[in-house]
C-alpha cells in the first residue's frame, strides 16, 4: 500500500535513513571515481565545496569578491543498503592542495578504500599515513593498469608499510564484482576491529 | 634507473616527510588561492553568497549539517514567500535526501546549501535525523547491513 502519506507521517523521524560513508582515496588517476562509479545506483554526482579565507574563522564572507577563494569538487556516489541505511562513497579531491578536504571527509567515516596504483605506487604514501594518524580503518585495492609492473600484495604490504591485519586485494575499478569484494573486505575489517578499538 | 631499481629505492613510505602536526598533510600548500578576483568563477560566487547574506556558516544553533546529513521536507510548513533555491531545495527535500546530493543536484556550493538548510530547519520547512555527535561510528548493526548491502551489489 504505497499511500502519499506514508513517508511523511508528523513525528516519523525514524523514517529518516542513516547515512554512512566510506572514503575513497588514490593518487589522481588512481581509479577514484571509476571505482565510485561501478558500485554507485545514482549516476555518480559531484559537489563543490568553495574555500576561502573564512574556513579559517572568518564568519562574514560579506565582500567575497575581495577574498581568495578555491573550488574543491567531491565525486560521490549511493547505495541503498536498506529502507533505513544509505552508504555514500566519496572520492578524494586528487590535488596535494586539497587536503584540507579530507578532514572532513575522514570525519565519522566507517573506513576507507585506498586504490594503490602500482605504476606510482608512492601517490598513496599520503593518504596512508592520513588514515593511520586519523584512526579511520583502511584497506588497500591494488588496481594493476596495463604496462605497470606486477605487484604482489605482499609486496604492497611492505612497501606501504602497513599493519598485517589491513587487508590488501588486487581490484579492477572498473569492475562492479571486483570493487564489491573490496568493499566486503574493508567493512569486514571494520566490524572485525570494532570491538576492541571500544575499549582502548 | 630501471622500474625496478626505481621502486625499490621509492616505495618504501617511511622515506617520505614526516607528519607534524596542524591541519592538513605537510606537503600541503594549504588552500591556495585559486580564483582571483575577476576570475571566471566569480558571478557564480557572488549569487550564493548574497542569497545567504554573507554568511558561510549555519546559525549556531541548529544541528550540524555534515556532508552526509539526511534532510526531509516537513509535512506542515507554513506556506510563505521563499527564495527560489529554497523552493528548489524544498522540492527536492520531498524524499529524505543528504546535504551533498542537495549540493550536486541544484549545483550550490556545499557551504551555501548548508547556510540555506540551516535556515530552513530553524524555520521548521524541514526536519533531519536526530543528531548524533560526528565524531560517533556508526553501531554494529549498521555496519553489519551495510556489509549484507555491498554483498548484494
Ligand atoms: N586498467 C585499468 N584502468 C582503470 C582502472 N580504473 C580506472 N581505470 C582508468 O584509469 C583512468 C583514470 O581513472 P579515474 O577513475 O578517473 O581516476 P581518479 O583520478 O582516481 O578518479 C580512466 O581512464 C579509467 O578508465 C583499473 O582498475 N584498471
Ligand atoms: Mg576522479
Amino acid at each position: 500500500m504505497a499511500s502519499a502519506d506514508s513517508e511523511t507521517r508528523p513525528g516519523e523521524t525514524e523514517a529518516i535513513p542513516q547515512a554512512v560513508k566510506i572514503i575513497i582515496a588514490g593518487g589522481f588517476g588512481a581509479g577514484k571515481t571509476t571505482m565510485v562509479a561501478s558500485v554507485s545506483e545514482i549516476t555518480p554526482l559531484s559537489t563543490e565545496e568553495v574555500m576561502t579565507e573564512a574556513s579559517y574563522g572568518i564568519d562574514d564572507l560579506g565582500g567575497v569578491e575581495d577574498k581568495t577563494t578555491t573550488t574543491v569538487a567531491l565525486d560521490f556516489g549511493r547505495i541503498t543498503v536498506n529502507p533505513d541505511v544509505v552508504l555514500y562513497l566519496f572520492g578524494t579531491p586528487g590535488q596535494d592542495r586539497f587536503w584540507f578536504m579530507w578532514d572532513e571527509l575522514a570525519e565519522g567515516a566507517l573506513g576507507a578504500v585506498i586504490l594503490a596504483d602500482t605504476r606510482r605506487l608512492e601517490t598513496c604514501f599520503h593518504a596512508v599515513d592520513f588514515f593511520e594518524r586519523r584512526g579511520v580503518p583502511f584497506a588497500v585495492a591494488v588496481n594493476r593498469f596495463e604496462g605497470a609492473e606486477d605487484y604482489d600484495t605482499e609486496e604492497v604490504r611492505r612497501a606501504l608499510d602497513v599493519d598485517a591485519a589491513v587487508p590488501i586485494v588486487l581490484a579492477d575499478a572498473r569492475d562492479r564484482a571486483s570493487c564489491r569484494d573490496v568493499l566486503v573486505a574493508l567493512v569486514t575489517h571494520v566490524i572485525r576491529g570494532r570491538s576492541p578499538a571500544l575499549s582502548g | 634507473m630501471t622500474a625496478q631499481e626505481e621502486r625499490r629505492g621509492r616505495a618504501s613510505r617511511r622515506a617520505v616527510v614526516p607528519w607534524y602536526p596542524g591541519r592538513g598533510h605537510p606537503t600541503s600548500e594549504g588552500p591556495a588561492a585559486g580564483l582571483s578576483p575577476g576570475g571566471t568563477s566569480e558571478g557564480a560566487l557572488v549569487r550564493p553568497y548574497t542569497l545567504t547574506r554573507g554568511r558561510v556558516r549555519p546559525s549556531a544553533a541548529g544541528p550540524r549539517l555534515d556532508l552526509i546529513t539526511i534532510v526531509v521536507a516537513a509535512r506542515d510548513r507554513r506556506e510563505r514567500p521563499l527564495e527560489p533555491e529554497c523552493r528548489a531545495i524544498l522540492e527536492l527535500c520531498r524524499r529524505p535526501i543528504s546535504v551533498a546530493e542537495v549540493s550536486a543536484r541544484l549545483d550550490i556550493p556545499l557551504t551555501v546549501v548548508r547556510v540555506l538548510l540551516g535556515d530552513l530547519l530553524a524555520d521548521g520547512d524541514i526536519r533531519t535525523r536526530a543528531a548524533t555527535p560526528v565524531s560517533r561510528l556508526p553501531e554494529k548493526k549498521v555496519l553489519q547491513a551495510v556489509l549484507d548491502g555491498i554483498r548484494r551489489l
